[in-house]
């Protein structure tokens, strides 16, 4: 990390987690990055979801140890991975004596959404030091993503979009993490009849309604679910991508006819 | 399932889901993506969420089922209702939940 440079330099651009309003005094570091406002914002934004986040965290916990994982290896797993429905497919596949190539493959389509939000999101974050960027790739979540890309759209020039991002994402780890060491911890005693994978769907719900915001969302919304739902037999949940495929296609394709 | 193969299988996951987000915050952010593509990303939220959400809704034991004794998309409909008046996410699981419940315990789905 560069120390501090003479602030008259007109190239001087810091590295700062404060991006590049920060004031040379305010380095980087993680005192001024947890008591920043734009952070504190991203955690309090998604306190809405939390519940959802915590009732799959804790389905996942639950089925990690149901798949005949032992609770500390569970635990590992967890926190390693940092990825729900990879986890339980993998779990799943290995169960029905997929190979590793396998496991690999799904893993990575599993985890190829994430490609499209790092793709999306890794503009706003260049600001970052490089070991908060390592944290950022680690970080990298559904909710996380959701929110922060939110903001960006509906107030571009805000300030602090990585710390707001940060923040978003740690409340995510944190109650995801919390919330399936419980659901290890607790076994299988959450009684099936509650249904609470159903919190996941309403979860994911919530997000796609606040993500159309016009025609053409809805149009990327449309193509996206219908292509979805006819594709889902494809291998390996290929039918999610061929969704995203089609919704951004028709989304781009009903703002041209708009305009 | 033993203790080595299970190290393994997470060291395999670890990759698979460390990589792809990894992929253009560390990496590939030089890469410049054309303008068109930057205007087409921003359907990336409104596609993958509903190409998750829908066929969990509409599918009931494999098959197509969109009628109203699918608890799933009632309470789906329900939930889709709820976040647009509230914005509210907390708001959309919890009444989602419930129609969920009560209608599987009255439409008997």
């Amino acid at each position: 990390m560069p120390g501090p440079q003479p602030s008259g330099s007109p190239c001087y651009h810091p590295p700062s987690l404060l991006g590049r309003r920060a004031h040379p005094a305010l380095q980087p570091n993680k005192r001024t990055l947890l008591k920043s406002p734009n952070f504190l914002a991203g955690l309090r934004a998604c306190l809405p979801v939390l519940p959802g986040v915590a009732a799959f965290g804790a389905i996942s916990g639950v089925a990690m140890v149901g798949a005949g994982l032992s609770p500390w290896l569970a635990a590992v797993m967890s926190v390693v991975v940092f990825a729900g429905t990879a986890q339980l497919a993998a779990l799943q596949l290995i169960a029905a004596g997929a190979p590793l190539g396998v496991i690999f493959l799904a893993g990575l389509i599993l985890n190829l959404r994430f490609m499209l939000y790092s793709l999306s999101i890794a503009p706003h974050l260049q600001g970052l030091p490089a070991r908060a960027r390592w944290l950022a790739g680690y970080f990298l979540s559904d909710n996380g993503y959701a929110h922060t890309i939110a903001r960006i759209a509906s107030q571009p020039a805000a300030p602090g979009h990585d710390e707001y991002f940060m923040g978003a994402c740690t409340a995510i780890w944190v109650t995801w993490e919390t919330a399936t060491i419980a659901g290890i911890a607790a076994g299988a005693g959450i009684p099936d009849s509650w249904s609470l994978e159903f919190v996941v769907v309403l979860t994911f719900t919530a997000l796609a309604v606040a993500s159309i915001r016009d025609r053409a969302s809805a149009a990327a919304a449309l193509a996206a679910g219908i292509t979805a739902v006819v594709g889902v037999d494809l291998p390996f949940r290929l039918g999610l991508i061929a969704a995203a495929i089609a919704g951004v296609t028709a989304g781009v394709i009903a703002e041209r006819w708009t305009h | 399932m033993d203790t080595l193969t299970a190290l393994v299988l997470i060291g395999v996951l670890a990759v698979t889901s460390f990589v792809p987000r990894a992929s253009f915050i560390l990496w590939l952010h030089r890469v410049r993506i054309p303008g068109y593509v930057q205007r087409a990303l921003r359907f990336i939220p409104a596609a993958v969420f509903t190409g998750l959400v829908l066929p969990q809704l509409v599918f009931v034991d494999g098959t197509v089922d969109v009628g109203l004794h699918n608890a799933k998309l009632v309470a789906g409909f329900v939930a889709v209702g709820v976040a647009g008046m509230t914005r509210n996410p907390l708001a959309t699981i919890v009444a989602g939940m419930v129609v969920l419940h009560l209608a599987r315990n009255f439409v008997g789905a």
